[in-house]
């Protein structure tokens, strides 16, 4: 049993790795092997066979543990004793908490909006031109960077040194160089949460300019030409021809990036930590509930970051089937 | 074949049936658009210095941390990194120091040793559940699909406290199998709607045609549509990649400390080791690197799944 459990070399890390693997294609070949004889077997076996494993799974690792926390949210910080609302009480009225809320608003109204409309005009400006794709590529790579490695990358960007020595971090140096002081950018709230923020555009306008970018490309060419004809160039063409067009693909892309928005947590974590009045729901969940020990609190800020994410996805799914319609 | 022409050709898959008849004038017509573009492409230097410009500005803080990440440590210290040009001294020590020193290695292994598994399995078990809820017609389909479907809005961390108590009874808690399975959990109900809607794609008289000939589900799912799903899978799997390999709260709630990725591991360096730059640059490009690999190599399957992911979605 120990051997399973606890691998410290490379080699018994690999050899888990295989066994794992191996156990779980013997698992799944025998259920496969099992139901494929389509005459023999009832049909809800087979349909068993195919579904059981992933809904045992989705039951255990999410809607198990959903319930559970809900249920903690209403408990106590150690989980003995029911305590109605106060965890959510404590959410609205503790003032650092409020602080926390105050930020998340901020991450999730700035972020997609900014994102979204910097990946919309530069997926309008970079269309048929020149180094399009190379132009493309540079902006998107951010995305297959970690939040923990963007927040390294940018927090190098922010680092400060006292006037008088040399700068290294460009921003500072960039101050310098126009005759200004050096600024602790992450320290002093509450502009520093500005400047986390600008590390989730950065990652997200590559995502909205790649889907914005395929939607601009799929708008007709017979509409273009008809507004041409009529007139209509240069910015006219992108308010009144582009926008509209694209307007689905907008919603999805703000929808998705205010829901990643919303559980942004790594980031936080690397950059302050949520020090410094920079903390959001979803890294104050981590740092209540696996550092303060504040089960209860933790978990109603859990279900709190759930109950914003249903009106976002409502939003979302309302505006496909409007679309849907439309066509 | 780059990104935008992917996503190009999946759009014109997704929205435009277009069969009409290839008539010379439409070839023509064709032709003449296409000298219109490329007139465009000429007639927009201001546009495309401008792209270029904001393109390179969004690479320099990588850059930046990218250079830092081979000068020695007391440079990093004494200077900035754009001063590197004019005073190039460099060496790999910082990442020895990391991969070594400070244990990233084994680190890297973990990440790996991580990743494998936690991409795998979901992908195989949401195949064959997007299988049988496309092709084995069965009562209450519907229904249980679209249940699946709403537990993607589930935040994982409403799941985290209760799983981890889960695995502590168990006593499996901390071990690579608690990492696998959380992963594989929390990835299904997105790996299942996107599969489906990929597998939905396939026309229903090829799965007749197989269904005819006495073909089980299993010979269909292997023999007709796997061959078929290849991009998608290798799209989804691109995407499980990134999110596992990227991936920080899952490590931290779950990984103990034999098991941890490299994600989290740079993150307890920037906590406790802030201002050793030549550390957390060479740690950060460590971690950074396989996933900049795989995802320049496999863009065009990757921006194919975040088109049929958020577009149709």
């Amino acid at each position: 049993m120990d051997w399973l459990l606890d691998a410290e070399t490379t080699a018994h890390k690999l050899a888990l790795m295989v066994l794992a693997i191996a156990l779980f294609a013997l698992v799944m070949g025998g259920i496969l092997f099992a139901v494929d004889k389509p005459k023999r077997v009832p049909q809800w076996v087979v349909v068993l066979g195919f579904l059981g494993p992933p809904i045992l799974l989705l039951l255990l690792g999410l809607v198990y543990p959903a319930i559970g926390t809900l249920v903690n949210s209403f408990k106590n910080n150690d989980g003995s004793e029911f305590v109605g609302v106060d965890n959510y009480a404590a959410v609205f009225s503790n003032s650092e908490l409020l602080i926390v809320l105050r930020n998340t608003v901020l991450w999730v109204v700035l972020v997609p909006l900014v994102a979204t409309t910097f990946g919309m005009v530069y997926a309008y400006l970079v269309d048929r031109t020149r180094f399009e794709n190379l132009a493309k590529a540079l902006v998107f790579l951010p995305m297959a960077i970690s939040g923990v490695a963007a927040g390294i990358i940018w927090q190098f960007v922010y680092e400060y040194r006292p006037e008088g020595q040399n700068q290294i971090g460009l921003l500072n140096q960039v101050l310098v160089w126009l005759g200004a002081e050096p600024r602790q950018f992450l320290l002093n709230a509450p502009q520093n949460t500005f400047f986390i923020i600008a590390v989730m555009i950065w990652i997200n306008a590559g995502f909205a300019m790649t889907v914005l970018s395929a939607s601009i490309k799929a708008i007709p060419d017979d509409v273009t030409e008809a507004a041409r004809l009529d007139g209509v160039s240069g910015f006219g063409m992108f308010r009144y021809v582009t926008v509209p067009s694209i307007r689905p693909a907008l919603v999805v892309v703000l929808t998705t990036v205010a829901i990643s928005t919303l559980k942004v947590f790594d980031i936080v974590y690397t950059m302050t930590g949520g020090q410094f009045s920079t903390s959001v729901i979803a890294n104050e969940f981590y740092s209540q509930t696996f550092r303060q020990f504040n089960q209860g609190l933790g978990a109603a800020l859990a279900v709190l970051l759930f109950i914003l994410v249903v009106p976002i996805i409502a939003y979302n799914v309302r505006q496909l089937r409007l679309s849907e319609e439309i066509r | 074949m780059t990104a935008s022409d992917v996503s190009q050709e999946v759009v014109t898959q997704a929205t435009g049936k277009v069969d009409a008849p290839v008539t010379e004038s439409w070839r023509s017509r064709r032709r003449q658009r296409r000298a219109e573009a490329a007139a465009d492409r000429l007639s927009k230097p201001a546009a495309s210095t401008i792209a270029i410009v904001i393109a390179v500005l969004w690479s320099i803080p990588t850059l930046g941390l990218f250079v830092t990440s081979f000068r020695t440590v007391d440079d990093i210290q004494s200077s900035g990194w754009w001063t590197a040009i004019t005073n190039p001294l460099f060496s790999q020590y910082n990442y020895q120091a990391a991969l070594v020193d400070s244990g990233l290695a084994s680190n890297f292994v973990n990440s790996f040793v991580i990743t494998l598994p936690a991409v795998l399995i979901p992908i195989t078990l949401a195949l064959l559940a997007a299988y049988a809820f496309a092709w084995i017609p069965f009562r209450g389909r519907n229904t249980l699909f679209v249940a699946v479907f709403a537990l993607q809005i589930v935040p994982i961390q409403v799941t985290l406290v209760p799983l981890l108590s889960l695995y502590v009874d168990v006593g499996v808690a901390g071990s690579f199998w608690t990492v696998w399975l959380s992963h594989s959990m929390f990835a299904l109900p997105l790996a299942i709607f996107l599969l489906h809607n990929f597998m939905k794609d396939v026309p229903p008289s090829l799965v007749e045609a197989a269904r005819m000939d006495g073909a089980g589900h299993v010979t269909i799912f292997f023999k007709v549509l796997f061959p078929l799903l290849v991009p998608a899978i290798a799209a989804f799997g691109v995407f499980q990649f990134l999110w596992v390999w990227n991936d920080l709260l899952v490590a931290l709630t779950f990984a103990s400390n034999d098991a941890t990725p490299l994600t989290a591991a740079v993150a307890d360096l920037a906590g406790t080791r802030g201002n050793a730059w030549y550390l957390l640059s060479a740690g950060a490009f460590i971690t950074m690197v396989v996933p900049l690999v795989v995802f320049v190599s496999l863009q065009r399957f990757f921006v194919r799944g975040l088109l049929a992911g958020s577009v149709k979605g």
